[in-house]
């Protein structure tokens, strides 16, 4: 028989401390791959590149739909009555107030580019719909003006902005922001 | 309680191996000797209707899970050609689908017969939230499921849900975007809830093990309340449970037979079969009917992070229950206000199902904000008030007598 001392104790609680705190990290770090492979992939970012639209043939009052990083981007080539219509809001009675001249290009009033993602849980609203010369969302009620932004309904944030770019006059890349203030 | 009789083997073979494995005994002891309450009423059948269910479910998805593709350009076909060119295909799919549907239905009789008669009150609160847990994952396993045919109703379903954890403030798109493996709903979505839609129901059945396991601990709970105290309150499980449960399963396979052959989309959703479609959402999107409670709560509040948290607490706070609940009586039979108001919830409940299917709009919204206050009033204010204030009946000295009046006792 072998009589257990206090220094004995205190070398073993040390022991299994010490075990227990290099398995934790052991089984932290077999944790990171576990859970980064289901970001996204190298070819899924790859396929998120800028890509460049032309808006040339886009007709005044038309709204045409492309996809960016599989999620559609609403191209709007604003009329008159359109961008007065944003422009004379009263911004503070807004849900998320925000200027029209804040969601668009300086100098290119008439083209508005969105995000076509209901800010509320991720439906398409539908273009030319609801009370505002905007957007209406099928899924849950919520309503946009022509500037994209909130007007009515549960969503709580204006539809967002992508990263964009004029190229020339008539043509701009998405995925792309060179005139960002930095 | 000791039981009816104990397992004793007489071939040679069984002695040998019951030493070595016991399981004869624990099968014997868990499902043929076991005492149960001799009062329990039909709606003690839906226990064994549910493993039935899991059963059917499990089977039937493993041998679809044989001809389904989980790719976006060839799901929706795959689906299709077990419908059309698989053998039986058409028939095991339906019995998948209904077969979702079925369980859920039972598992909402089940869960408000633990409340109507108290089966959550001490010592069964384990076994409750043990419930709680396989309902939860149910709900992911249903939902998975449905994403699977990808059709419209998949495909936006999917967004929906998934968006849901966009309210959370500052890390919310990037869970997104981590649970969908991309910038939208696409193929590594599809491809991971195949995994997890295989998956999770073996983890009910797991879970299932430990709620049968507390439920044999703690014993039943019965239409008194009131535990057993002598053998003449009980009957042995088997011929008695086995019987009376085979026969409720009977009868809900007959129900279920007419879901499959006579109406087998009645359940589901038109839009649904037409293929995925992200460039487009279809012009009214609701989940499938056993969501539409919750659905409807999270559509009455007008605001995206409270109306999720709501979502979310309306299905957390039954694991609260046990302790939200003061009275120290359990069976509804002796408490009459908390009948009435179990009855209202109940209408609450079921409301709220209706008007989830309901476009939101004017008195739908106001009447889902009503019934919503309800459901959370019933749970925070009503049932821990209610153990103080209310006047409870008397119980009965045993459940035998309950059962044949005084002269039995």
């Amino acid at each position: 028989m072998t009589t257990v001392s206090a220094a004995d104790h205190s070398r073993r609680d040390f022991l299994y401390i010490a075990t227990g705190a290099v398995a934790a990290v052991g089984a932290a770090a077999a944790l990171v791959p576990l859970i980064a492979q289901m970001n996204p992939d190298a070819s899924t970012i790859a396929a998120g590149a800028p890509v460049d639209i032309d808006l040339a043939p886009i007709a005044e009052g038309q709204i045409i739909k492309v996809f960016w990083r599989s999620k559609p981007i609403f191209i709007f080539h604003r009329a008159k009555k359109d961008i007065e219509l944003a422009q004379n809001v009263d911004v503070n009675s807004l849900p998320d107030p925000q200027p029209d001249s804040e969601r668009v290009k300086k100098g290119h009033d008439q083209w508005l580019v969105l995000i076509g993602i209901c800010t509320h849980l991720g439906c398409i609203p539908l273009a030319h719909e609801g009370n505002y010369d905007g957007w209406f969302c099928p899924c849950h009620g919520s309503q946009y003006d022509s500037s994209g932004r909130i007007r009515q309904g549960p969503a709580p944030k204006n539809l967002y902005l992508p990263p964009y770019t004029f190229v020339s006059d008539t043509k701009i890349r998405i995925g792309e922001d060179s005139s960002k203030p930095a | 309680m000791s039981g009816h009789s104990t397992y004793a083997p007489q071939n040679k073979v069984l002695q040998w191996f019951e030493k070595r494995l016991p399981i004869g005994g624990l099968i014997y002891s868990s499902f043929v000797a076991y005492p149960t309450p001799r009062n329990l009423n039909y709606w003690w059948t839906f226990g064994g209707i549910l493993s039935f269910m899991l059963g059917v479910q499990i089977i039937t998805g493993i041998v679809l899970a044989m001809h389904y593709t989980p790719h976006v350009d060839m799901a929706f076909n795959s689906v299709e050609t077990i419908m059309r060119d698989v053998n039986y295909g058409w028939l095991l799919r339906y019995v998948h689908a209904n077969g979702a549907s079925m369980f859920f239905l039972a598992v909402y009789i089940h869960m408000f017969r633990g409340m109507y008669y108290g089966s959550y009150k001490e010592p069964r609160e384990v076994l409750w939230i043990l419930g709680v847990i396989i309902y939860l994952v149910m709900m992911a396993t249903g939902f998975m499921g449905y994403v699977l045919v990808w059709g419209q109703m998949s495909f936006w379903a999917a967004t929906v849900i998934t968006n849901l954890f966009s309210a959370i403030p500052g890390i919310g798109d990037t869970i997104v975007t981590w649970l969908w493996g991309g910038y939208a709903v696409g193929n590594p979505t599809l491809n991971r809830f195949y995994s997890l839609h295989y998956l999770l129901p073996f983890v009910i059945a797991g879970v299932v093990v430990l709620h049968v396991w507390a439920l044999h601990v703690a014993g039943q709970n019965n239409p008194t309340g009131i535990e057993p105290k002598s053998d003449k309150d009980t009957v042995p499980f088997t011929p008695y449970a086995t019987a009376k449960d085979s026969f409720a399963i009977a009868c809900f396979c007959i129900l279920y037979a007419w879901f499959i052959f006579y109406v087998p989309n009645y359940l589901g959703h038109p839009d649904n079969y037409i293929p995925a479609n992200p460039a487009v959402t279809p012009a009214e999107i609701v989940p499938e009917w056993y969501y539409l409670p919750f659905y409807a709560i999270l559509r009455s509040i007008p605001n995206k992070l409270l109306g999720v948290i709501a979502l979310f607490s309306s299905i957390g706070i039954l694991a609260f229950l046990p302790w939200l609940d003061t009275s120290r009586v359990r069976s509804a039979r002796y408490r009459p206000l908390f009948k009435q108001f179990f009855w209202l919830f109940v209408i609450a409940a079921v409301g709220l199902g209706y008007l989830g299917s309901k476009p939101p709009e004017g008195i739908y919204v106001i009447l889902s904000r009503v019934f919503t206050l309800y459901y959370f009033a019933f749970f925070i204010i009503i049932l821990p008030l209610l153990g103080i204030f209310e006047k409870t009946k008397p119980l009965p000295n045993s459940i035998s007598e309950s059962v044949l009046g005084a002269r039995g006792a």
